[in-house]
């Protein structure tokens, strides 16, 4: 990942027009929406009913707004996003997620890579990865800074069910499937964690910014 | 108590959505063309955000046990309103489910679209295929009370949130209908639920493609497709030539967005789109078009203007 908290950060913030009602800030890079979100939710302005956080980007949708103080405003707290030392004013929050490493691609997952089963565990449990976005799903958080050994391709036929709890990676991505669904990730294991409720507030657990840490145990 | 006696194609219970939950991977939903669905509240003294009944070329058959007003919007349609007839000795009607009274019991009258009318006890609602459009949307007073989901209490094709779409014998509860306010209007003024012109809004990735893209879009006509539905209409016509190669980091995107895959035929995303995606978006429809596109057939050919 890029850091984006230095001097290449241009001196005005691009934002985007997308249709009458929401715009589109370009921030270049995840930490910065990440800040930038947080800034928004934290004091949301007045007519802002959607807030979405994408690795180089932020949308906001606001209906109620008047556009031309929205973008001025939204410049502002983006320069404030960008700035050095940004990164103290947003909370963190750091979730474990305990994962049985029984998956159904594990084996293959250790031959693409040249390693054995118990290094695949080994590598996605040391680091401590960040809840980028979320998309595919509700709940379904992409999880970035995957180690870039386990970096594999998705399967070339996606499964037709992926059940509950599956912990998968793809690309520079790593996952847990948040209800039963098709998908084309490979599945390292299952984690006993339900991220995603939709009686709870909030009903995902693994939110923009969250930091995720996998943790092996028995099955 | 609202019983499902048919469905037609595809019929779902619809509220204005989820808002505030994209961040979260949560498709906005709600009522396709909300202004149809707020107006068929307002017919029937309901706040406009109150769930009613979305139906996808018409073909829907309630059976009602208890009297309610209901208001039909949206794709016009033939309204069949069946009462039971002076049957004799006929108790009046208790307000809970009852023997089928048979259709040969029930005097067939005529109902308007957006018009409240009264339906009694035992008595049905017969909705035909629709003259124009594709989304009619039915009211009652009260509202459609299922279990709410996320604050919302519609159907998400996308992600399954909500009810499951109708189906014959599912019994649909209505809310209390005693604190509301009183119908006040007899009838709202007909007007066309489509069009075949749609204005945009270029962006935000018109950059993404070659100059003469948006002209190309404008250009026309774009027929929809068999393959649409609530999340998207999909268009073909000229295909939108993108210039920038490579992938678009995935970013969220809006209802009305006009996303165009590798293939150059765009997608009007609708009330059950992906809250993010990652193919370019060209343009967006102004909001008081996005109803509008929800409204085309396949087979309807449509054109865009700046």
């Amino acid at each position: 990942m890029t850091g984006a908290t230095g001097a290449d950060q241009p001196e005005t913030t691009v934002i985007r027009r997308a249709g009458e009602h929401a715009l589109l800030v370009e921030t270049g890079a995840l930490e910065v929406s990440h800040r930038l979100d947080a800034l928004l939710r934290a004091d949301r302005p007045a007519g802002v009913t959607e807030i979405v956080p994408g690795p180089a980007t932020v949308l906001v949708v606001a209906p109620g707004a008047d556009p031309l103080r929205l973008r001025s405003l939204l410049s502002l707290l983006a320069r404030a996003a960008c700035a050095p030392g940004a990164e103290t004013s947003v909370p963190e929050r750091t979730v474990t997620v305990p994962v049985v490493y029984d998956g159904a691609d594990l084996a293959e997952v250790a031959a693409l890579t040249g390693l054995t089963p118990q290094e695949v565990v080994d590598r996605h449990t040391r680091r401590e990865l960040v809840a980028g976005w979320l998309g595919f799903a509700p709940g379904f958080a992409y999880l970035t800074g995957l180690d870039p050994v386990l970096h594999v391709p998705r399967l070339s036929t996606p499964r037709t069910s992926v059940p509950a709890g599956a912990v998968a990676i793809a690309g520079p991505y790593s996952a847990v499937y948040p209800a039963a669904s098709p998908g084309g990730w490979r599945l390292l294991g299952r984690s006993p964690l339900p991220v995603w409720d939709a009686t709870a507030d909030p009903p995902a657990v693994l939110t923009p910014g969250t930091r995720v840490r996998f943790r092996a145990v028995p099955g | 108590m609202i019983e499902v006696l048919a469905s037609g194609p595809y019929a779902t219970v619809q509220d204005l959505g989820r808002p505030g939950y994209g961040h979260l991977g949560v498709p906005r939903s709600g009522a396709a063309d909300a202004p149809s669905l707020r107006l068929a509240n307002r017919l029937v003294g309901n706040p406009e955000g109150a769930a009613g009944i979305e139906l996808t070329f018409g073909g829907c058959h309630l059976g009602f046990s208890a009297g309610a007003w209901v208001a039909v919007t949206g794709a016009p349609c033939p309204v069949e309103l069946l009462v039971p007839g002076s049957a004799p000795r006929r108790l009046p009607g208790p307000a809970g489910p009852r023997p089928d009274p048979g259709a040969e019991h029930l005097r067939n009258t005529r109902a308007g679209m957006c018009a409240p009318f009264w339906v009694p006890a035992g008595g049905r609602v017969r909705l035909g295929t629709p003259t124009a459009g594709l989304r009619t949307y039915l009211a009652v007073r009260g509202g459609v009370d299922v279990p709410p989901v996320l604050g919302s209490r519609s159907t998400d094709s996308l992600s399954g949130l909500g009810p499951a779409p109708l189906a014959p014998g599912r019994l649909l509860p209505v809310g209390p209908a005693l604190t509301l306010p009183q119908i006040t209007v007899d009838a709202a003024p007909p007007r066309p639920v489509t069009s075949r012109v749609l204005r945009v809004l270029p962006g935000p990735r018109d950059d993404w493609f070659a100059p003469g893209a948006t002209a190309a879009l404008c250009a026309g006509p774009y027929e929809v497709s068999q393959d649409s539905n609530r999340v998207g209409v999909r268009l073909r016509g000229a295909a939108l030539e993108r210039v920038r190669g490579g992938e678009l980091p995935s970013e969220g995107v809006v209802a009305g967005a006009l996303q165009v895959p590798p293939d150059g035929q765009p997608i009007v995303f609708l009330a059950d789109h992906p809250p993010t995606g990652g193919y370019p978006v060209i343009a967006v429809l102004t909001p008081a078009d996005l109803p509008r596109a929800a409204q085309l057939r396949p087979g309807d050919t449509v054109r865009f203007r700046l």
